[in-house]
Parts: structure tokens; sequence; C-alpha cells
């Protein structure tokens, strides 16, 4: 079938009739298919500076001793005199990393490049239901991170008090410089950020749930879909309070309201302040920051799901458990917020209460790691690189996940709070896995987002550094954490206690410099790979999903003449008539747009 | 070590170039096979790998375990301690056991079912069986976990003022110190509220309380052996979080309200001091510092001190810029020990009065 010659019926469609300028195109595009791009090198672009100041801190903490000629190149007299790190700085790296890694990297770089990929493409549909507001919602995006990469040039240094901003720190210019106009800078950009995420997400969902292709039930949705679905779900219930939290922060710290402040004494003077508590501010701010972390894991998940199934030429193993196991996390992630807080000084029953509600989110997520494994069990693995990394994303989120036992118990969190150890989980459940999500898309989906194909030696060489990169830094770290070695600090070294596992940190920023060399060969291979790489074929990895029944090159509204209507799930792989041959002979997968064939039996969804 | 390492980095970086390029040059050459998806050779190589993989991280688990277990904190020196290291033992030892199995299980499967042309996936979609099992499995061992967590849990945040006799102190925090103030004869600490700060009078301690006449204000926690100690927790400005990890203690500190943690020391300075354990750590760490002395010397520099134990106390919230250094001295002593420490500290109503007369 060729799909180019069927162009031409694409006029009957109400789509493509005005003339497409270079700026409605590639700037100022409602096309989805462009808009992910945007999303994705905004995202990467974003990437590349919070994983540099990683490596800046890390230098930091390996060596705090040496000067480094880099510190005063990259910031500057003020902060990096004479190659000596500015404690302060230190603090503002920390945060802005762990800002733009969460937010700008994981939240828009991942689910708004794939959900604007994918939901349209899988679900059968010309585009997103408002292709305006979606453009509205990445030009959003595209402000906020503009602003949050001016935050970085503000006098006194940008945003100081850590991604979390608790106040009074946050609140008070008095207690640490970055929270002069650096903070004000980052209150404005994240405002902005979760109006386009907001946008976004109300778009994704509205389209979910009306522009499905005939015969695309909800049941026969792809894990993808199920997972930027309920993804955005949990976007649209826990980022506006997010915002009323920056919006109380923002009144605290310019109008002298005391919503969280009271009692302050600073640089000899008493504050007017009373009756707030930065208490609630933790509150609301986790009841965000908790489902954040599934907002993020999620795509990344059902990304894996789908690449695992294809690729292990296999149906995903329980796929209603998935889908249940999905809404279980999702529903029981906005009831967990409070394990963050189990020494804030809340009551301590509420504690009791967190402790329960955070260990019963690890049975639908001990339910996925199980569904994952017997995916892969008598499977016919084809180890492409999106494999590679999806298989990654398996252990590490296992790895990651298992600790995540340890500090979602009240009393054991007492000792590991705010330690190395808690820098160790989050990352590996949630920084590492969803990166590798995040590449295991990017290497799957290339070929529909550029019809070019990526490299697969350059791609083995980046997971394989980043794999065994990514454990050398965070699983050592659990150690120092279990030694009570704070986190955040700018140094170790003025406790003699802590004089032992100054080693442990030189072996920790080397493998985060190796690993962070190794996403180099990633970019070279990206961008190569878009102008150089090799033409795709429509269907590359043999997969079942609607958006590789698409021509590649893109045309607006995905499908030439009519949409394809779907008869059955996405999983049809290696399915076999009684006779023990393939359904369609010779050929191991049964895209959804094929009928049901004589004598076959269709799963019950 | 460090130049050890360095030299490791920079062999490793040039071995990371020198297969790129040759990855490179490979993967520029014009072969049969270019359509960038996997065969059956890149299916069998990464399959052989994952394997490896694996056996990577169970090296790396048993390396890290045998190389930093002396990392681990010491046994507890609190009562209720002896409890939270159970829980933790158990917890790990759980969690190792799963890690190990399905990260094998994972990474051996990725080998076993690596492709192959010729090979048929088993089309294999739902089990409702194996799901109850693994549904069910977890939820019984984290009902357990939930059950013995929360126990432990009540137990030591139900902060009892009537049993026993506690001792009373307030932990005080401020950028970037801390101070104790002890509740004096009358085990009852003065009211005091950040806006009574003035002069000497640094906590803001209300001077028409009575309560606050006999109150002590120490920059060193002195803690008497097996009585219980209550802390009222108050911060003068931003968030902090008193951290004891000798005492598998933590809470954080808040301004605006009064948070609290309780403990009982079981153990003495001197007696944690010389254990088994410390004594090997502080040898440990001495040597360390006695090396990097050397190079200071050599430099011109001040040697550093040599390294006794002393229980400290940590903030671990982020609280500015020099929160990194925001420490505190604890010493656990006899009670006779404390009780003369204690004589020797000026009452709250003596220093003011110091002031008034000066």
């Amino acid at each position: 079938m060729s799909a180019i010659a069927h162009a031409d019926d694409h006029a009957h469609d109400d789509h493509g009739h005005h003339k497409e300028t270079f700026i409605t195109k590639y700037i100022f595009s409602q096309d989805h298919k462009m808009i992910s791009k945007q999303y994705l090198i905004t995202g990467l672009i974003m990437g590349i500076i919070g994983i540099a100041m990683s490596i800046l801190f890390r230098m930091q903490l390996a060596w705090p001793d040496h000067k480094f000629t880099i510190f005063e190149v990259l910031l500057g007299d003020k902060f990096g005199a004479d190659g000596v790190m500015d404690p302060g700085i230190y603090l503002a790296l920390v945060t802005i990393h762990g800002t733009i890694m969460v937010f700008f990297v994981l939240t828009a770089g991942l689910s708004g490049t794939f959900s604007n990929l994918l939901i349209p493409l899988q679900i059968g549909a010309r585009d997103m239901a408002s292709g305006f507001l979606n453009m509205i919602s990445y030009w959003l995006f595209f402000l906020s991170s503009v602003i949050m990469v001016l935050s970085l040039f503000a006098e006194a240094g940008p945003a100081s008090a850590g991604w979390t901003i608790y106040p009074p720190l946050s609140a008070l210019p008095q207690a640490i410089g970055g929270s002069g106009m650096g903070m004000t800078l980052w209150l404005v950009s994240m405002a902005i950020f979760i109006a386009s995420s907001l946008l976004g997400s109300l778009n994704y969902v509205v389209t979910v749930i009306n522009l499905r292709t005939k015969g695309m039930s909800m049941t026969r949705l792809p894990l993808t879909i199920w997972a930027f679905f309920v993804t955005a779900i949990i976007g649209v219930v826990s980022f506006p309070v997010l915002l009323s939290a920056a919006l109380l922060l923002i009144m605290d710290r310019s109008f002298g309201t005391s919503f969280f402040l009271s009692d302050i004494y600073i640089k000899g003077e008493v504050l007017h302040n009373q009756g707030g508590s930065p208490v609630l501010f933790e509150h609301l701010f986790w009841f965000l920051g908790h489902p954040e972390v599934y907002i993020v894991l999620l795509p990344a998940l059902g990304i894996t799901s789908e690449i695992i199934a294809t690729n292990a030429r296999k149906p995903i193993f329980g796929y209603r458990a998935m889908v249940a196991s999905i809404l279980a996390i999702a529903f029981l992630s906005t009831i967990v917020w409070g394990h963050h807080m189990f020494i804030s000084g809340m009551n301590p029953f509420l504690g009791s209460v967190f402790t329960f509600t955070t260990l019963l989110i690890a049975i639908p997520s001990a339910v996925k790691a199980f569904n994952y494994i017997t995916t892969l069990w008598k499977g016919n693995l084809q180890l492409n690189p999106a494999m590679l990394f999806s298989i990654g994303l398996v252990s590490t989120f296992i790895t990651g996940g298992l600790t995540g036992i340890i500090l979602g118990d009240s009393t054991l969190d007492i000792n590991v709070h705010d330690t190395y150890f808690v820098v160790a989980h989050f990352h590996l459940v949630m920084g590492i896995s969803a990166l590798y999500g995040l590449f295991a898309g990017v290497y799957h989906w290339f070929p529909k987002m550029y019809g070019k194909m990526m490299n697969k030696n350059l791609g083995y060489v980046h997971f394989w550094v980043t794999a065994i990169g990514a454990y050398g830094v965070f699983f050592p770290m659990h150690f120092i954490g279990m030694a009570g070695l704070p986190r955040r600090y700018y140094t170790n070294s003025n406790f003699p206690y802590f004089d032992d596992l100054a080693d442990t940190n030189v072996l920790i920023t080397v493998f985060a410099i190796i690993t962070a060399a190794a996403q180099l060969v990633f970019l070279y291979n990206f961008i190569s790979s878009i102008f150089y790489g090799k033409k795709a074929v429509q269907n590359p990895w043999k997969s079942n999903t609607l958006e590789w029944t698409t021509p590649v090159e893109h045309i607006h509204g995905n499908w030439p003449g009519e949409i394809p209507s779907v008869h059955r799930w996405a999983y049809d792989y290696s399915k076999t008539r009684e006779d023990g041959e393939y359904v369609i002979a010779g050929q191991d997968f049964v895209s959804q747009v094929i009928p049901l064939q004589e004598g076959e039996e269709e799963m019950h969804h | 070590m460090t130049v050890f390492l360095t030299i490791v980095v920079i062999a490793l970086f040039g071995i990371t170039l020198w297969q790129m390029s040759k990855i490179l040059k490979l993967s520029q050459l014009k072969g049969a096979d270019n359509s960038q998806v996997a065969n059956d050779k890149d299916n069998n190589l990464h399959g052989k790998l994952m394997l490896a993989f694996v056996i990577f991280l169970y090296l790396l688990t048993i390396y890290c375990f045998v190389q930093y277990h002396t990392f681990f904190l010491p046994e507890s020196a609190s009562e209720h301690g002896v409890d939270y290291d159970q829980l933790m033992l158990i917890s790990m030892v759980l969690i190792f056991i799963v890690q190990f199995i399905t990260q094998g299980l994972l990474h051996f499967f990725a080998y076993k079912y690596r492709g192959k042309k010729e090979n048929k996936a088993l089309f294999f979609a739902d089990n409702d069986k194996l799901e109850f099992i693994w549904t069910i499995i977890p939820v019984i061992v984290l009902a357990g976990l939930i059950i013995y967590g929360l126990f432990t849990w009540t137990d030591i945040m139900n902060i009892d003022e009537e049993e026993g006799d506690p001792l009373i102190v307030e932990l005080y925090a401020y950028q970037f110190d801390w101070r104790a103030r002890y509740s004096g004869e009358d085990n009852e600490l003065g009211k005091a509220n950040v806006r009574f700060i003035e002069g000497v009078n640094t906590l803001g301690v209300d001077v028409s309380d009575v309560y606050g006449k006999d109150d002590k204000i120490t920059n060193e926690l002195h803690l008497p052996v097996n009585r219980k100690v209550i802390f009222k927790m108050r911060s003068q400005d931003v968030l902090h979080s008193a951290y004891m990890p000798f005492f598998r203690a933590q809470m954080n500190v808040v301004p605006g309200m009064i948070t609290e943690f309780s403990y009982t020391p079981t153990l003495t300075s001197e007696e944690m001091r010389n254990s088994e354990f410390m004594v090997e750590k502080v040898a440990t760490i001495n040597k360390i510092r006695k090396e990097k002395s050397k190079k200071l010397v050599a430099a011109g520099d001040e040697a550093l001190e040599t390294y006794t134990f002393d229980y400290y106390l940590l903030c671990n919230k982020i609280c500015g810029t020099s929160h990194y250094n925001m420490q505190m001295k604890i010493i656990v002593e006899s009670e006779e020990d404390y009780e003369a420490w204690l004589k020797t500290q000026p009452t709250f109503g003596e220093q003011i009065s110091a002031q008034a007369s000066n």
C-alpha cells in the first residue's frame, strides 16, 4: 500500500486547505506532530542545562578543596571567584537542577512530547481537540523556560531554597540572596508553566475521550494512551494546588500577608508576620509534589509497556491489570503526599495514615513490575536500543521503588529523611527511570517524528554507558545516606566524621561525569540522524498501533483519506490460530486496523 | 587515591572515545543490513550483555556492602533506636531478597529469550491466578511491615510528659547555630517569643515569666544517660531540622510553632567512643586526616586536628548558605557529671541581671 498515492484524496478532508507559511509550519504550528518536536527539543535543551549543573555541584562535592577554572568561567567572578564555588550558588545549582529536571525535562519534555505525538496518532484522530490551545500550551512552556533560564542571571543569584522552595527561606531575601529577584522569576516561570501544563492536560483528556476512531474502545487503547490520559487527569487535579501555593507565597513575599510566616526574627529585626505556617505550604506543595512524581513516571511506564510488548513480540501481560494499576497509582498518588512530611511537625497520627496509603501504592507498582517481567518470559526479544532502555527502566524502577518501602515507613524515615539515601531513591525511581522512558520513546518513535532512523550502534553505546553509570552514581549513594550524610550540604569536609566518605563521593562524581559524557553520544546521534539518518520505512518495528499506518512523510491530518477504524486491541503479537500458524501467515503481528480473521477468537478486550 | 581515580577517569574516557570512533566507523560501513533495526547478531550480543549486567549489579551490591558497611551508623545510642534498627534490618533483608530475585529474572529473561529469526514468541496475555498471587504476596508482606512500623512509630512519637521524670530541653535553631535551653529546677520552660529578643536575651525568653528565671541557655547539649529527654524545638527564622543520627532522632524546627521529639539516651559519649566500631572508625578517619595534613603542611598550611568522636546534632533542612556547617555537640554523661556541668552554667535570670547592672 502506497500511502503517498492517496495524498490527493486529502482534499476532501476539511484540513489542509490553508497555505502553510514557514511561521505557521515551524514556529506557531498547530499541528500536534510539530508541537511534539518543539516540546522535545526545548526539553532536551533544558536537560543539557540541568545535567551540566549537576556536574558542577558534583565536582564541588568530590573535590571541595580544589579550585576549578570552569567554576570561574561559568559562575562568574562573583560566585566562582578564583575557581572556588560560592556556598550560595551551590544551593542555587541544586535548586535549579531539581526544578529543571522535574518540571521542564521530565514533565514537559517527556509527557509534552509523547502525549502530543502519540495521542492523536494512536487513537486515530486528525489532531488534538484544540490545535490552538495546544500551540498556546507549548508557547507558554517556552516562555516559562526562557524566564527560568533568565533567572540564572539575577544579580543576587537564582532561587536557592531547594526545588521544594519551602518558606520562610524562599520568602525572605534576608535569609538567602536567591530569595530576591531569583525567586520572583522562579515563581513567575512556574505560574506560567502550570498554565501551560493545564492547557495541555485538558486538551489530552478531551482528545482521548472524544476523538477516538471507530472501534477504538477504551479497552482497546494502547497502554501509552492510558498512561498519558491518566497523567493528564492527575495534572489537572494537582497542578492548580501548586499554583495556589505559589500565589500565596507571592503574596507573602510582596504584599505583606502571613500565610506561611510567623514569629520570625532575622537580621536583627522582628518581622510583623504572625499566624502563618510553613507546614501549610508543605501540604500544598506536596499535594502537587507527590502526584508530580507519577506525572513524570506514568508516561514513561506507558511508553515502556508499548515498547516492551512490540519488541518482545508478545502481548503485554495482564493488560487489564496494567490499566487497573495505572488507575490505582493515580488515585493513591493524590493521598500520599504526607510521606514527605513525617517529621515536619505535623500530627504524628497523620504520619500513620500516610504510611498506610504509601505502602499501599507499592502494590500496583509491584504488579506492574511483575507484569513487565512476565511479558519478557518466552518472548522473542528484539533488543533495539528502545527495548534496552525499557528493560533498564524496569530495573531502575524496581531498585528505586524498593527503597521507597524504607522511606514510606514513617518510623524508618526518621533517620534517613533528607539524607543521600533519599537522593539515591528518587533519582533511581523517578529521575533515571523517567529519563530511560524518554530515551526509549525517542529511539522508538524517532522514525515517526523525523522519518529517519537513529543509528542503533550509537544507541547501544549510549545505553550501556548510561546503565552502568547511573547505577554507579546512585547505588553507592544509598550507603553514604545510611551513614547519615545530609543532602544539600555544600561540603562534607566540615565534619571529620564524614571524612571516610570522601572517596565514595569522588567515585560518584566520576561516574556522573562519564554518564553525562555518554549523553553527548545521544545528542550527536539525535542531531545527525535528523539530517543524515537512514530513511525510515513505514513500520520499522513491525508494530500494531495506528501511528504506523500513517505515511512516513508528515501530512496535516495524519492520514490521507479516511481515518482507519479499529478492529482489535493493540497487542496481537505472535497470535496464532488453532493450527499453530500466525493469524496472518508469515507475519507475527496484526495491526489494529485489520478485521478479525476467519476462525480467530478475539481477546476479551 | 584521587590521583588513581583521576587516571581511571581519563583512561575510561579515552576508551569511550576510542570505542565511539570505532563504532562510528562501523556504523558508516554500508553493510548488507543497514536498517538500524536490531538483527539476530545484535539480539545475541545485547542479550548476553544483559546477563553480564545483572552480574555487574550483583557484584556492585556485594562490593558496596563489603566496602561501605563501615559507613553504617553504629548501634543505636537511644532506647527506641533498637526497635528502629530492628525494623530497618527486617525491611532491608526483605527488599534485598526481592531485588535479587526480580533483577535476576528480568535480566535473565532478557538474555534467555533474546530474539532469533526462527523463534516464535508465546501468545500469553492473561493469567488471573498468577496476577492474584503477585498481588496478594505484596499485600500480605506490606501489611506486616505497615503494622510493625505503625506500632514502632506510635511508641516513638507518643510523647508523655507525665510518665517518668523526663528532662525538658528546648532546642533553639537560628541561621546558623543551635542553642539548648534547660528548664532548670522547676523543669518548666519559661514562655518565649522572638518578639522578646533583646541584648543578651537572644532566645526571646519572657523576662516577666517566673518559670524562665532558672532556665539555662547553653551552646552544648549535655544529656544524662538513661533519662528520658523531651525536646521542645523552636526556630528563630527559617525551617531547620534537628538531626541526631546516633539517636535515630530527627524533627523539623519550624518558626511559629513548637515541635517535639523525645528519646532516652542509653550510651554515654565515653562508651560510644570506646566501642569497637568507633575506635576503628576514628582510626580510619585519623589516618585519612594525617595523609591530608601531610599535603597541607607541605603546602605551608596548618595540619588538621586529630579527630575524637563526639555525638552531634546537624541541621538537616536547607536553611541558607552556611547550612552545611550548622552543628552542635552532644555529650551524654552520667547523671552526676551532668548535674555538675549544669551547675556551672548561669541561669537566665542571672544573665539578665548581669546585663542590667552593666
